[in-house]
């Protein structure tokens, strides 16, 4: 990709530069409008959208590994959806009766099943075309050859790049395992009873099972995959083309079915969080002293194997894990966001001194960067890491910041950038998410220790013409 | 159920919170990599001769050390070049060759020993074992050891069976070895095939059955293909990313700061100031430089300092702009001067030059947090091929570091002169650094450090090493 030198002067005057007023980005412009192209460092810097194929047998974890997958790749900026072709199916079937549907020698059955999948890449074209989509999954089984051909077809005529996905597993307990976990809940079993449902599904994976074609070593080494061997003990990993193949392999590398809890919660009430002021790195006030004591007591109380408990390297929080009496680990990675010039001030500061900031700031939350700070988006670049270890991880204690707390919830919970930056996310309260199912299951704990409300609604003006109490409407009460 | 409340006390170097009186802080200290298990970790390389075992020994010992695992490799061929002195030819490696066993299995448990050393007595945490342990008894004998000692094993295995790529390893690395240091090109090459020969007699690959237990990567045909079994922690999940990350394809790697901005000019430090009329001279002068290098799918990336942009644009190709590339953050230091710091701030301008690698900005960051924030292009920069990075005299230094394998005590100090480029090429074990003066004036911005680091020191010899400005 190098410029032709040869038609142009040589001396070519750089571009002026002008700094877009939301995100702070510095980009070039032309005739007093900034250039359409912004040269940002995406994770995905490939024009090439990606197929995501997973290949198993049924209660692989194919729909589990599908959904996770979707979920990290879109809270770290990579637009991702799902295609289930089983979904699809139902839409099509209405009513499942048995596994006879999947008979392999059931033509009719083969006939909507085929549709069925062309559907789905019909609308994963879309997705990926006109959507503006950059992965989609599509998870079936794909366990032919002949399957895996035709979606390779499709992603060659669309200019789409392909990695599969497969998932082997022979260990009988984690098939029974995923059964009671995710089938029997299925609309397929509705009025099934549990005995019905399973003697039902085993014959259904059966059907598969005749037909299967592993992806292979000889045969298939010019594809690019990885195959994930009982849930994770092994994988193999061939032909990763791109940047975000090797993305989406540590990933999942990382990723367990283990169960454990997570449990999120923001260090105790600060002297600056009682005035109103954001950022800074002040200590406990006496509430949140009296807060980091209870939040010692639930700790205890939840009995809590092997708990890690990791705070940021703010004073606030480090006080906070102080009154666990456990060994704590400081990430500078879970650090507040930091808002630049704003640091320590109130919001009614911020509208005096920076109206138009505050202004921008209601229009885009999630994007916009405090001058000499960062904004949402950044903080989650920044948070990767520490996603990707408590991926790894089992029980984990995470004591936080407000803006932290809610891009981790965002993960966990599946929230959009447009939700993410004003998730609740209070003093004094403990969330506890355990992973169940295809998702997370959230309780809200409140410590019952009072304190401030730190939480500022969008405002209904968001104009930079905006007068002063109108953006201010929405400010908690402080001293 | 005491109710004490810890005193909480900042580290004024680090500038991290620490309790006034602890013995539950855990040790680390917000590094990249958390130091969750004290066992130490043995990387053990498994392969033939010429699979460049050596090559991703150096490679990811010179990642881990710069991430902050102390990390070192201990070379097998090495003790028996010690040991044996003079290299007659390939039959001291003949499988029947009694004496030379003897002496081969010496030098490997002296290895063993001297890993038990350096994590013992040296707080060493990754110890990479570099010999073709192409036998499952020699492979059992780490194990043991490893298991009396608990430490972690985990084997990188290369496996390669294209005869090309075999041949530009042997020229690549072999012929200059000191074992054919009197040999003509094709002799050595004879030889050295031969040697390889006997080691295939007794190899027995890693078997995805019987060693279903331990810890591995097997890499196949330099990347194409890897099986992973069992990552046992978060050290072996970085090591499996990396692997899977870097290459061999040949390429060269640019890097250099931003022209001369006006706040160089005035010897201020950080801010996001436009280049000088001398910076924008030297980004045109990079753009006829770059074009002259006639570099294929060159990618060219910044930070997102107008300094660095101004510079890239003159060059009139597609950039990309990093966050991660911005300048170390100097909190409350940002836009002053040397001499304002020293008046300022005394005390920090002392601690800084006490330690300048982890010294950390109040308010700011350290050279140790650069490098945390990084890594993630260091990795892009392992995916990549040709690349120009233009970036910061702080942030040049980490990359330099890691392409150079600097410590973390030289790093702070590494030139990095501005109007200078950097011409990085892969070559046998390392690289190979060109140093491009662009011949354009500027101002320089390296300060020294001084002889006096007290904090009692004079301001005169705070500002000692400072260099000239407006």
């Amino acid at each position: 990709m190098m410029a032709s030198y040869e038609d142009e002067p040589m001396e070519t005057s750089p571009r002026e530069l002008t700094q877009n007023p939301l995100r702070k980005i510095w980009m070039p412009y032309k005739n007093g409008l900034p250039e359409k192209h912004i040269p940002q460092r995406k994770v995905c810097m490939t024009n090439c959208p990606t197929l995501i194929v997973m290949v198993g047998l049924p209660a692989r974890g194919k729909t589990y590994i599908s959904k996770k997958l979707t979920r990290y790749l879109n809270w770290i900026g990579v637009p991702t959806k799902e295609f289930n072709v089983g979904q699809y199916r139902r839409e099509c079937l209405k009513i499942y009766k048995n596994f006879e549907f999947f008979r392999p020698d059931n033509e009719e059955g083969l006939t909507i099943r085929r549709q069925c999948a062309l559907t789905a890449l019909n609308d994963v074209r879309e997705y990926l075309g006109v959507e503006g989509g950059q992965v989609a999954v599509f998870d079936a089984t794909n366990t032919t050859r002949e399957r895996r051909n035709t979606i390779m077809k499709f992603a060659e005529q669309n200019e789409y790049k392909v990695f599969f996905v497969e998932s082997v597993c022979e260990d009988p307990n984690i098939i029974a395992e995923n059964i009671v976990q995710v089938k029997l809940g299925s609309p397929d079993y509705i009025d099934c009873n549990t005995e019905e449902a399973i003697e039902d599904f085993m014959k259904r994976i059966k059907c598969y099972e005749n037909s299967y074609q592993s992806l292979d070593e000889v045969l298939d080494r010019a594809l690019s995959y990885i195959k994930i061997m009982d849930v994770g003990r092994r994988y193999l990993v061939n032909r990763v083309q791109d940047h975000i193949q090797s993305r989406i392999v540590y990933y999942l590398m990382n990723i367990h079915i283990t169960p454990r809890s997570i449990y999120l919660c923001r260090h105790g009430e600060s002297d600056l969080n009682m005035k109103g002021r954001i950022g800074g790195d002040s200590g406990l006030s006496s509430r949140g002293k009296e807060f980091a004591q209870c939040l010692n007591h639930f700790i205890q109380e939840q009995n809590i194997k092997d708990l890690k408990v990791w705070t940021s390297q703010m004073k606030r929080t480090i006080q906070t894990a102080e009154a666990l009496s456990m060994p704590y680990e400081q990430w500078k990675a879970l650090n507040e966001i930091d808002a630049g010039v704003c640091e320590d001030m109130t919001y009614e500061e911020i509208q005096d001194h920076y109206p138009q900031e505050f202004a921008l700031r209601d229009q885009d939350k999630y994007r916009y960067r405090y001058p000499k700070g960062e904004s949402y988006e950044d903080l989650v670049q920044r948070l990767e890491p520490v996603i990707m270890e408590l991926e790894r991880q089992e029980n984990v204690l995470v004591v936080c910041h407000q803006a932290v707390m809610r891009c981790l919830l965002a993960y966990f919970l599946d929230k959009s950038a447009d939700e993410l930056p004003y998730l609740k996310c209070p003093l004094h309260s403990v969330l506890k998410l355990t992973p169940v199912a295809y998702g997370c299951k959230v309780e809200s704990i409140f410590l019952n220790v009072e304190a401030v409300n730190t939480h500022r609604d969008k405002p209904e003006n968001v104009n930079i013409s905006r007068l002063a109490k109108e953006a201010l409407f929405t400010v908690p009460a402080h001293q | 159920m005491s109710h004490k409340q810890t005193k909480l006390t900042q580290n004024p170097l680090q500038k991290i919170w620490v309790p006034w009186m602890s013995s539950k802080l855990s040790r680390r200290r917000g590094s990249s990599v958390p130091q969750f298990t004290n066992s130490p970790t043995m990387i053990v390389m498994v392969g033939l001769p010429a699979r460049g075992k050596t090559y991703i020994s150096k490679k990811l010992t010179r990642y881990l050390n710069w991430i902050g695992v102390p990390t070192k490799v201990f070379n097998v061929g090495q003790y028996r070049r010690d040991a044996v002195r003079t290299y007659k030819n390939f039959e001291f490696f003949r499988p029947d060759n009694e004496e030379a066993m003897k002496i081969r299995k010496a030098c490997a448990r002296s290895a063993l020993s001297d890993v038990g050393t350096y994590f013992m007595l040296e707080h060493g945490q990754a110890a990479v074992f570099d010999a073709t342990n192409t036998t499952r008894e020699r492979r059992e004998i780490i194990l043991s050891y490893a298991k009396d000692n608990g430490y972690k094993v985990f084997f990188i295995e290369s496996i390669c069976d294209d005869p090309e790529i075999i041949a530009e390893n042997i020229k690549q690395v072999k012929l200059s070895s000191p074992d054919y240091i009197d040999c003509d090109k094709e002799e050595a090459v004879a030889d050295f095939l031969k040697r390889i020969e006997c080691y295939k007699v007794t190899y027995v690959p890693l078997d995805d059955d019987k060693d279903s237990h331990l810890s591995y990567i097997k890499i196949f045909n330099v990347g194409s293909r890897y099986l992973v079994n069992r990552v046992q922690d978060h050290i072996q999940s970085r090591i499996v990313y990396y692997l899977m990350n870097i290459h061999v394809t040949p390429r060269t790697i640019y890097l250099c700061r931003h022209g001369e901005s006006e706040l160089n000019l005035v010897g201020r430090i950080g801010g996001d100031s436009g280049l000088s009329p001398r910076g924008s001279q030297f980004a045109g002068a990079l753009g006829k430089y770059i074009k002259s290098q006639s570099i294929p799918d060159l990618k060219v990336w910044t930070s997102h300092m107008k300094r660095t942009i101004q510079t890239a644009e003159a060059l009139g190709v597609a950039y990309e702009q990093w966050k991660a590339l911005n300048e170390i953050d100097a909190g409350v230091c940002e836009d002053l001067t040397y001499e304002e710091i020293q008046a300022n701030y005394p005390e920090e301008f002392a601690l800084r030059d006490q330690d300048k690698y982890r010294y950390r900005y109040p308010k700011g960051e350290s050279y140790e947090d650069l490098v945390q924030r990084l890594e993630p292009v260091i990795m892009e920069l392992e995916r990549q091929e040709n690349v120009l990075v233009v970036c910061h005299q702080a942030v040049m230094r980490c990359l330099l570091a890691y392409f150079l394998d600097k410590s973390a005590e030289e790093l702070p100090y590494l030139k990095c002169p501005l109007h200078t480029v950097l011409k990085l090429t892969p070559v046998a074990y390392g690289c190979k650094v060109e140093s491009v003066s662009l011949n354009i004036e500027a101002v320089n911005t390296h300060r020294d450090r001084p002889a006096n680091v007290e904090v009692s020191r004079e301001p005169e010899e705070a500002l000692l090493t400072v260099p000239d400005h407006i």
